[in-house]
This record gives C-alpha cells, structure tokens and sequence, in this order.
C-alpha cells in the first residue's frame, strides 16, 4: 500500500465511500417501499452486506495500514457474519408465526390501469364512439379483414 | 468525503425509523431495528474518522455484537412470550 500513488488511493476510497453511501440508501429507501415482510428483508440485506462493505473498505484505505485498519476488519467480519443469521432467524420466526408472503396473485391492491382510458373520447360518449367505429369498419372493408390481401 | 457518507447513514436511519413507525407487523418493527444498529454501528466509525479519535470503532464492535444477541432475546420473546422459556414445546 506504500508503493500507491497516494492521489489513486484518496480516488479509490472515495469512490469506494460514494459508492458505498448510494447502496445503503438504497438499501434504505427499499425497507421503505416494499410491500411484504419478505421482500423489505431482502432490501436490508443490500444495505448491509454492499453499503457496509463498500464503506468500510473506503475507511480502511484512508487510514492506511495501522491499528484502526483492524478495528474495521473486524467490524467487517462480524457485520457479515451476523448479518445472514439476523435475517434467516426473523424469516423463520415471521414463518413461524403464519405470515405468508405474498404472491402476485393475491395483492389486495389493484394493478395500476392504463391512464389512456379516461382520456379518449370513447370513454365518455360511447354511442358516438360505436357510430364512429362502424363508419370506418364501412369505408374501408377490405383493409380491416387483416392487411392480407393488399400484400402478396 | 466523510460527511458525504455521515449524511448517508443518517438518511437511511431515518428511513429504518420511519418504517419502525409504520410497520404493521411486528416483525417490521424487528428488522428496522436491527437496520437501524448497523447504521449505528458506522456512523460510530465514520464519527471516529471525523473527530480523529479511532477509540469509537471499539464501541462499535462491542455495539455489534449486542445487536446481534438483543435481536435473538427479541425473537426469542415473540416466540415464546417469555424470555426465561427453556424452548421444550408441549407435547400435544
């Protein structure tokens, strides 16, 4: 680590901080926003396992190559190696208790529908709409069968 | 370059905070607060670097391992409702 230029060493921790700073948030913004038990255990375990890496690296690459580099692998070590048991055991007492997760199939909320249908006219005059379908499906009969036949 | 990472953190504990609020299950409340003892953890780390004292990474490992045998009693007294249970379930 001496033999480093000091100005790629200051890069690289940088970007190994900013780096680690967007996964964390990441992380965070996904607890917020996930919609199941499940799901928000699997945003945590970003945080903790890229954001926290990322950023201890960068520390560590700061401070050189002394006492404080120990002090943050062992922090490192430990943060990976808890962080797997914390989330398997909460899964297992969340199953435990009866929560499912849930599916696709089952979502309480409704799936956004599109915008468009509010907005076109047919929505809000549906006798003028049929009336203007049928005049075109009358003018032009033969392109409406498919396209087939004006292609050979 | 560490504010950068000091304001970070402390985005994302606010965020741990407001999902520790707002969980409707209890096991939302349990994983916000275990996110919310690892940002603890490096923003101790990250406060040793700012103010030049390395001493707050030992409280930091100490904190660490806390969070880790606290999250089991938690569990353990969701199970259970007990935390002197010896975990024998009753044969049925």
């Amino acid at each position: 680590m001496t033999a480093l230029d000091p100005y790629i060493l200051a890069g690289l921790s940088w970007a190994l901080i900013l780096g680690g700073s967007f996964f964390y948030v990441t992380g965070a913004i996904g607890l917020t926003r996930m919609p199941d038990v499940f799901t928000r255990m699997h945003a945590t375990s970003v945080s903790e396992t890229m954001g926290a890496s990322m950023l201890i690296l960068g520390m560590m690459l700061q401070s050189g190559f002394n006492l404080n580099t120990g002090r943050l692998a062992v922090i490192l070590v430990v943060l990976l190696f808890t962080g797997p048991m914390i989330t398997h055991a909460l899964a297992r007492a969340a199953q435990f208790a009866g929560l499912k997760p849930e599916l696709a199939n089952d979502r309480t909320r409704p799936a956004r529908r599109k915008p468009a249908a509010k907005r076109s006219p047919a929505a809000r005059e549906p006798a003028k709409a049929a009336k203007r379908s049928a005049a075109r499906t009358r003018r032009s009969g033969t392109k409406s069968r498919g396209g087939q036949s004006s292609k050979r | 370059m560490f504010i950068v990472a000091a304001i970070a953190i402390l985005v994302a504990l606010s965020l741990a905070v407001i999902r520790a609020l707002l969980g409707p299950t209890v096991f939302d409340r349990a994983l916000a607060l275990n996110s919310i003892g690892t940002s603890a953890i490096l923003l101790l780390a990250v406060f040793g670097f700012l103010t030049g004292r390395p001493e707050f990474m030992d409280i930091g490992i100490l904190y660490a391992l806390l969070n880790m045998v606290g999250m089991y009693a938690v569990l353990k007294y969701f199970r259970y409702g007990d935390l002197s249970h010896t975990g024998e379930e009753p044969a049925e």
